[in-house]
Parts: C-alpha cells; sequence; structure tokens
C-alpha cells in the first residue's frame, strides 16, 4: 500500500467507456510501411484521471503521445481532445488545441539556450498578453509549486540543471499556461528512487490540486502503482489490459503476471 | 546471384534513389511554401531576427574582410603578371573592379558564410530536433518554421547583401594596395578604372549600375538558398548526434552546390536580358 492508495478513484468503468472524453482515441492504427506499430488503440481518459500507459521497450508508448498530439498522425482511427478530432483539424485550430496541452518529454527537452525562466515563461510569451511583470510572477509561482527556488534556478541554463531538476522545469513549463490535459513521456527513466518519487507526487499534486487529466507513459510499474487512476498494458502495438491498478494487480493474464512480476 | 537479378536489384536501387531525391525536393518546396507564409504573416519574431542577423552577419564579418582583402590582392597580383606584358597595368582597376563585384564578391562570401553560418543553422536546428526541442515547440502550439526558420531566412537576406558590399569593397581596395604599392599606379587612376567598368555595362533606371544590380542580386538569392537548403537539413535531422554531423555537411555541401549553380544561371539571366 503506498500512501496514496486512497487516491486512487477513477471513474466507474462504464462511465469510462461512455463519456472520457478529454483525450479519446477510438481504433487508432499506425502502420510505417508493413511494420504497424499500432493496432486498434482505443481508450478515453476522463477529467482528472491519470491513465498509465505499460509496456516494455518498443512496444509503442510514447508513439501514442505522439499521435494524441499529432506530432504523428495516425495510419486511421479517431483521435479526439475534448471532443475534438485532432487528426481532422485545420493547421490553426491544431496550434489551439495543443495549447489545451502540457507535454513533459524523457529528456526534458528545455530550451537548451534560454534560462530557466525563459523556458518557463516561454508559452506565456507566445500565446498571451501579459506584461513582464506578470509573467515573472506566474514563472515564480509555477517554479515554487514544482518545489524549486526561483531565486536559486531562474538564471541557470538547462546544462546547469540536474535530472530531476530538468524533470521540475520541463514540467514548471508544461503548466504554466494552465492547460486541462497533461502528457507525459517516461517521467521518472534514469532518476534515482528519490527524484522519482519526488516527481511522482508531483504528478499526483497536479492532478489533486490542479484537476489536469493525464496520460504518463512509463514502464515503471511502482510509479503507476503511485499515480495511476487507471492502467493500460501494451503490447506489440495493442492494449492488452485495461483498468485500475489494483484490476491489473489481481489481473489473471498470462502477461500482466510476467510483466508484473 | 544471377544476371537478370542482378539488374533487377540495381534497377529497384536506382528507383528508390530517384524516388527518394524526388520526396526531398518536395518536402524542400513545402518547406518554401510554409517559410514564405510564415514571412508575412503574424506573429513575427523581431528578436530572434536580430540575433539571427548577429549570428549571420556581424559574426562573419572579420572573415568576410579577410576573405576580400585577399582575393582583391591575389587578383591584382595575378593580372599584373600577364599585363604587365603588354604595358596594361593601368586597367588593373577593371579586373579587379569587374571580378569582384560581378562574381568573386557575391560567390566567395556566399561560400564562406555558408561555411560558418550554414553549418551552425544546420547544426542548430538538427540538435534541437534530436533533442526533441522542435516537438516542445510543436506541442507548445508553436509552429518551427515560423520560430525558427523565418528569422534565419530573414536575417540570411538582409545581411547577405551587406556582407558582400563590404567583401567587394575590401576587396577593391585590396587591388588598390597592390596597384599602389607594387605597380606604382595612383589611387586615383585605379578608382577611376574600378568606376570606368562598372558603369560602361549601363544603368537600370538610370542611375543604377547593372553590374551593382547584378552583384547585389546574387547574394539575395544565395541566402535564401543557404537559410533554407541548412534549415531543411537541420529540420530532417534524425539519428542523435551522428545526425546532427551528417545533416550538417549535407547541409554546408548542398547549399555550396547550388550557390554555385545558381551563380551560373543567373549571369546567364543577366547577360541575355539586360547586355
Amino acid at each position: 500500500m503506498t500512501e496514496h492508495d486512497d487516491l486512487h478513484v477513477a471513474a466507474p468503468a462504464e462511465v469510462r467507456e461512455e463519456v472520457c472524453s478529454t483525450v479519446r482515441l477510438e481504433d487508432v492504427y499506425l502502420s510505417f510501411g508493413d511494420h504497424d506499430v499500432l493496432r486498434g488503440i482505443s481508450f478515453g481518459v476522463c477529467q482528472g484521471d491519470t491513465l498509465c500507459i505499460l509496456g516494455g521497450s518498443g512496444v509503442g508508448k510514447s508513439t501514442i503521445l505522439r499521435i494524441i498530439l499529432r506530432l504523428l498522425p495516425p495510419t486511421r482511427g479517431a483521435v479526439l481532445v475534448e471532443g475534438r478530432d485532432i487528426t481532422a483539424c485545420s493547421r490553426d485550430e491544431l496550434l489551439k488545441l495543443r495549447q489545451r496541452m502540457g507535454m513533459v518529454f524523457q529528456g526534458s527537452a528545455l530550451f537548451d539556450s534560454l534560462s530557466v525562466r525563459d523556458n518557463v515563461a516561454f508559452p506565456l510569451r507566445e500565446h498571451t498578453c501579459l506584461d513582464q511583470d506578470e509573467i515573472e510572477s506566474r514563472v515564480d509561482e509555477v517554479l515554487s509549486f514544482v518545489d524549486l527556488d526561483p531565486g536559486d534556478v531562474l538564471d541557470l541554463l538547462p546544462a546547469e540543471l540536474s535530472g530531476g531538476m530538468k524533470k521540475r522545469v520541463a514540467i514548471a513549463r508544461a503548466i504554466v499556461h494552465e492547460p486541462p490535459i497533461l502528457l507525459f513521456d517516461e517521467p521518472t527513466s534514469g532518476l534515482d528512487p528519490i527524484t522519482t518519487r519526488t516527481i511522482d507526487e508531483l504528478i499526483l499534486k497536479l492532478r489533486l490540486e490542479l484537476g489536469v487529466s493525464a496520460v504518463v507513459v512509463t514502464h515503471d510499474l511502482t510509479s503507476a502503482a503511485r499515480i495511476a487512476t487507471e492502467a493500460a498494458l501494451l503490447l506489440d502495438g495493442e492494449i492488452i489490459f485495461k483498468g485500475t491498478p489494483e484490476e491489473m494487480h489481481d489481473s489473471e493474464l498470462e502477461y500482466v503476471r510476467a510483466f508484473l512480476e | 546471384m544471377s544476371e537478370a537479378s542482378a539488374r533487377r536489384a540495381a534497377a529497384q536501387l536506382t528507383r528508390d534513389a530517384v524516388f527518394r531525391v524526388a520526396l526531398s525536393v518536395q518536402e524542400y518546396f513545402a518547406l518554401l511554401a510554409r517559410l514564405l507564409r510564415a514571412c508575412v504573416t503574424r506573429p513575427f519574431y523581431g528578436r530572434a531576427l536580430i540575433l539571427q542577423m548577429d549570428t549571420i552577419g556581424v559574426a562573419s564579418l572579420f572573415i568576410v574582410l579577410l576573405t576580400g582583402l585577399f582575393t582583391g590582392m591575389v587578383l591584382a597580383l595575378q593580372s599584373a603578371v600577364e599585363m604587365e606584358q603588354f604595358g596594361a597595368t593601368i586597367y588593373i582597376g577593371r579586373v579587379v573592379g569587374a571580378s569582384a563585384v560581378r562574381e568573386l564578391g557575391p560567390v566567395l562570401t556566399a561560400l564562406i558564410v555558408t561555411g560558418r553560418a550554414g553549418a551552425g543553422m544546420a547544426a542548430a536546428i538538427g540538435a534541437m530536433k534530436v533533442t526533441e526541442q522542435v516537438d516542445a515547440l510543436r506541442t507548445m502550439g508553436v509552429d518551427p518554421v515560423r520560430r525558427l526558420v523565418a528569422p534565419r531566412f530573414l536575417a540570411a537576406l538582409i545581411m547577405f547583401p551587406l556582407l558582400t558590399v563590404i567583401a567587394d569593397l575590401v576587396a577593391i581596395l585590396g587591388g588598390m594596395l597592390i596597384a599602389v604599392a607594387k605597380l606604382g599606379l595612383t589611387p586615383d587612376l585605379y578608382i577611376r578604372s574600378v568606376y570606368s567598368v562598372l558603369s560602361e555595362n549601363g544603368f537600370i533606371f538610370r542611375y543604377l549600375p547593372i553590374d551593382l544590380v547584378q552583384g547585389l542580386g546574387k547574394p539575395l538569392v544565395f541566402g535564401a538558398l543557404m537559410a533554407l537548403t541548412s534549415c531543411y537539413y537541420g529540420l530532417k535531422t534524425s539519428g542523435g548526434t551522428e545526425g546532427v554531423g551528417q545533416a550538417t555537411t549535407r547541409a554546408v555541401v548542398v547549399s555550396s552546390v547550388l550557390i554555385l549553380a545558381t551563380d551560373y544561371f543567373m549571369t546567364q539571366i543577366v547577360l541575355v536580358l539586360f547586355l
């Protein structure tokens, strides 16, 4: 049992199937030539839920995030973000829909040439009319939210940060414009157990305090158990299990048992 | 392997290569179309433009000055050897002026700046691509063509002609150094000689010497080619740090070849239309 077990309250299964359309994939396929990367992926994420997509390396977990953002167009199927099909919208609509999401990349993807301040302020400078003071104040606020001292890190470049700090700055950048949907690609890979726990708690805090919906791609079962309200297990481009972490833990499916053990 | 199957394999390889080239050309022009749209519609990135003008222009100034100076000096030296035989050294300014303004100034400046700034562009964008920073831009609703390519493209359009004018002037001055120090010409005679060659091909709009227009039109095109090609290869980078190196090399090689080939065709067009 983790200290957050009581927080794993997902919508009932029938509700998940019917109305969970904050992010919804319907029968999504992705192929490169003869190679099928994803085959018939379908799931929905309810408002305020955290879906963890688990699976081994190279099964297409991160590809799902890229499809949700339309960094990759699916071969077929629909990808709905807040009810709008992101695969069928115009370029301008796509840019607006992407602003409704925040993405934390596996390698953090902070802009090398910009300081922490400018990295975090970037989405605000791009998409809002806030003045400099308001931007500075918002940057301080989100850096404090991710447990970084603005005074210590604001003027540092990404190369001067540790792995855990980079992740936290990346999360700060992803939430600074208050998107209702967050996507995490392996948020704890390469981090030590203590930093991993800190990042997990931060993701939980985002759900509990800000009510964001999240899709987290990970192969870290401990992290998934801490943060997920729902888990999906991917094998060879197909979802072979979907349910709450508890249901996954109790599953009799052979691959699920093998993966958990 | 039989001869027939070897022929089939060779034909397949050729088809694949042709397909890849056709696809690259299509992507190149698609990028150009998106770039032109980004250059004339909001939002504009003024700060990024100034930064790129500094990177392309100011940072390349020293090497362009050196290139211009030594080009002018060597032109004068080489020409003097031949012209002294006919007692025609007073026409050294004509040779240096015409060569520098029409061809060597624009082409050498373009090649030097491509080697420096073009490689930098491809490497910078390529590194951003492989570390997912380009994807990060896209996920934040920012068009990478608008944010990364347009400022570099516009900066190259502005800075290439300016650098070329500077290179031309310094080359003419370099030629004058040799003409005065080694051949005993007066500066006045040398400058008159330069002016006479630049004005003898006539003028466009009454006041603009055709040679000058030709000499300034070329760097505009060369700058556009260099920026577009370098950014194209940068955005296509894949395969980690090794991919960045390959993209950088391809950017410089393809840009240089395009610049040299375009120079020939532009010269041909000017000769047909105006002379």
